[in-house]
């Protein structure tokens, strides 16, 4: 073991032997907390832009929510829009620039509550776009309180003593509902609560804007994340909860069906 | 020149497809549909896009996309569908996305709904209710123009007498003037760059190149209306000079006005009237000019008095307004009722007329 003299400076400064850092990104400075999913999907997003060289013939339409800072701290162009909307508003988008990568990122508040009719409607056109779905089963942003994916059980700020399907109903999963339309050509659902996790569901991205610039039909891509302040557990224990919980009642896994339009 | 009969509905979808209008989308709700039907004709025709949208919703919001990517787009419906799409047009207004709503609107209601809005924010919307299938071919052109150079959602507020009336009409292309460049409309260029494109209501920017935030950006947004309410006013006058009795009326009531101001003119009765033609920004100065001379100014609109608070903003004497207009539909609820007859018209004029005081 090399004895490292910690009684003097350095004789010479430390050298990089790797970067690490994530590409696209304009400031490694973000407001969310310590615990949180949403940046590793959005290096993931970030890396996979990077490695298919759409990075400059992307454009991302993007929804309220924690994750809605990706639109100031990564250098794509972004499109704000109004909550839940992003899948009308991409489609548009794509329409005009059928050549480019278009995108949504949107969280389940957003696209599970407030806009599951434009993602349905997209799938059912066969829209070539990707939708991208960061699911932590609450509304993270306002506080932590019930979603359309909530899972049974699951304590929020509007739930207080777990989901009980007998007032509450049951949670959607979306991306189950979304592989059954014709229309849709890919349907992941993937985790960011490990380092397996984390890589396979970079390769369910890259696979989703794979096949999108093929033109083979509507993308989508479901993240199940971590949100250590909406949930009513230690945050160390987040990404089992994931594996142990939310897993349960939404299955990592992919389906392809190939070219719909 | 290029005169063409054609149906209202037709005539506007060949001004917007001459005016460059690209994209198109819209859920069927008439007056609308013939709109929706013959811009779905038109727009591959003519390489473009006619989508059906699943909800006025949706089709506002794809508009949105599509004219944020930087082509000329449009949607529409009738003021009940035009509701559910308030908050978008309130967001493209915040967000400087512009493109042309066309509310093709059921009787008279939608003064309020076009003027004031339903969405949130220190936002207006430019409004031109033109009188006739002529007028709302060029309206239609001017208003992608007005869209683009403000970068601001505008509204044309036509009925089912613009839509269904046919019409010769002009549809030749009209020069407005150079543009502003669309440089900020996304297509994907720029990411990586380290100046990528962002289009946010807030404009937050990005990390590296600070927007001007939602403060900023909403004071820019109010500044940029104050400008449009002086530059964009239009109005038309009619036998005004000497005018003792004023009415003042909107869109397609123009002319049933001006053909009883002609007969009561004919009997000697000194009357004319004013046609705002941009319902906002109103044309609050040439009406107060209008009016200055009047012993009377009457507000004739087939609703319950919409208008009629921004005539009463405008003229200085409110004593001298009286309300000749009325809630007035057909069976179908989608047309004018009774009171746009001429005689009902003339009555209510010369009921005030023979008040006398």
């Amino acid at each position: 073991m090399t004895h490292v003299p910690t009684g003097a400076p350095p004789a010479a400064p430390a050298t990089k032997v790797a970067d690490f850092g994530a590409p696209l990104l304009l400031s490694e400075e973000h407001h969310l907390c310590p615990g949180c999913g949403h940046p590793v999907a959005w290096r993931l997003l970030c890396e996979v832009m990077t490695e298919l060289a759409l990075a400059d013939r992307a454009v991302g339409v993007i929804g309220h929510g924690c994750y809605t800072q990706a639109a100031v701290l990564t250098d794509l162009e972004w499109l704000q829009c109004l909550h839940g909307r992003a899948p009308a508003v991409a489609t548009g988008v794509k329409r005009v620039h059928p050549d480019v990568a278009v995108f949504t990122l949107q969280g389940d508040g957003d696209m599970a509550s407030e806009g599951l009719h434009e993602l349905l409607h997209a799938a059912g056109r066969a829209e070539p776009i990707t939708c991208i779905m960061l699911n932590n089963g609450v509304f993270g942003d306002t506080g932590g309180q019930m979603t359309a994916t909530t899972v049974v059980g699951q304590r929020t700020k509007t739930s207080l003593e777990g989901r009980d399907p007998a007032s509450h109903g049951f949670p959607i999963p979306v991306a189950d509902l979304v592989r059954t339309l014709p229309g849709t050509a890919y349907v992941a659902r993937g985790a960011v609560n490990n380092a397996g996790s984390v890589a396979q569901t970079k390769k369910f991205l890259r696979r989703a804007f794979e096949l999108q610039m093929q033109g083979a039909g509507f993308t989508f891509v479901e993240i199940l994340t971590m949100c250590p302040t909406g949930w009513f557990i230690p945050t160390a224990e987040g990404p089992g909860y994931v594996a142990t919980v939310f897993e349960e009642t939404f299955p990592v896994g992919q389906h392809e069906s190939g070219a719909r339009r | 020149m290029a005169v063409r009969l054609l149906q209202g509905s037709d005539a506007l979808a060949e001004a917007a497809v001459t005016a460059g209008c690209r994209f198109f989308t819209g859920y069927p709700m008439l007056p609308f549909t013939g709109l929706l039907e013959s811009m779905a004709r038109r727009m591959p025709e003519v390489g473009g896009v006619c989508m059906n949208a699943a909800s006025e919703i949706e089709a506002v919001n794809m508009t949105i996309g599509a004219a944020a990517a930087g082509a000329r787009a449009g949607t529409g419906s009738c003021g009940q569908g035009i509701a559910l799409m308030q908050e978008a047009v309130a967001e493209a207004a915040l967000n400087e996305v512009p493109f042309v709503l066309f509310n093709m609107a059921r009787g008279q209601q939608d003064y309020f709904q076009c003027t004031r809005g339903g969405g949130w924010g220190d936002y207006r919307t430019i409004t031109l209710a033109p009188k006739d299938v002529g007028e709302a071919v060029e309206h239609t052109q001017l208003l992608f123009h007005l869209a683009d150079t403000y970068r601001a959602p505008v509204i044309l507020l036509g009925d089912y007498l613009i839509a269904d009336t046919n019409m010769s009409v002009d549809v030749s292309p009209r020069e407005y003037g150079p543009l502003p460049p669309k440089d900020w409309a996304l297509d994907g260029s720029t990411g990586g760059t380290g100046r990528s494109r962002q289009i946010w209501s807030w404009d937050i920017g990005k990390a590296n190149n600070p927007g001007r935030g939602p403060e900023g950006q909403w004071r820019h947004i109010a500044d940029k209306f104050a400008a449009v309410a002086e530059a964009e006013q239009r109005h038309e006058s009619f036998m005004v000079e000497d005018a003792e009795y004023l009415v003042v009326s909107w869109g397609t009531s123009g002319p049933f006005v001006d053909y009883v101001v002609e007969e009561l003119r004919a009997e000697g009765v000194r009357i004319g009237s004013f046609r705002p033609i941009s319902l906002w920004p109103f044309p609050e100065a040439a009406l107060a000019e209008a009016a200055a001379g009047a012993r009377r100014v009457l507000v004739y609109e087939l609703n319950a008095g919409q208008m009629l608070d921004d005539v009463r903003l405008s003229v200085a004497d409110r004593s001298k307004i009286r309300f000749v207009g009325g809630v007035s539909i057909d069976y179908s609820g989608m047309r004018q009722g009774d009171l746009l007859e001429v005689p009902a018209i003339r009555a209510a004029v010369r009921r005030v007329i023979d008040e006398g005081d």
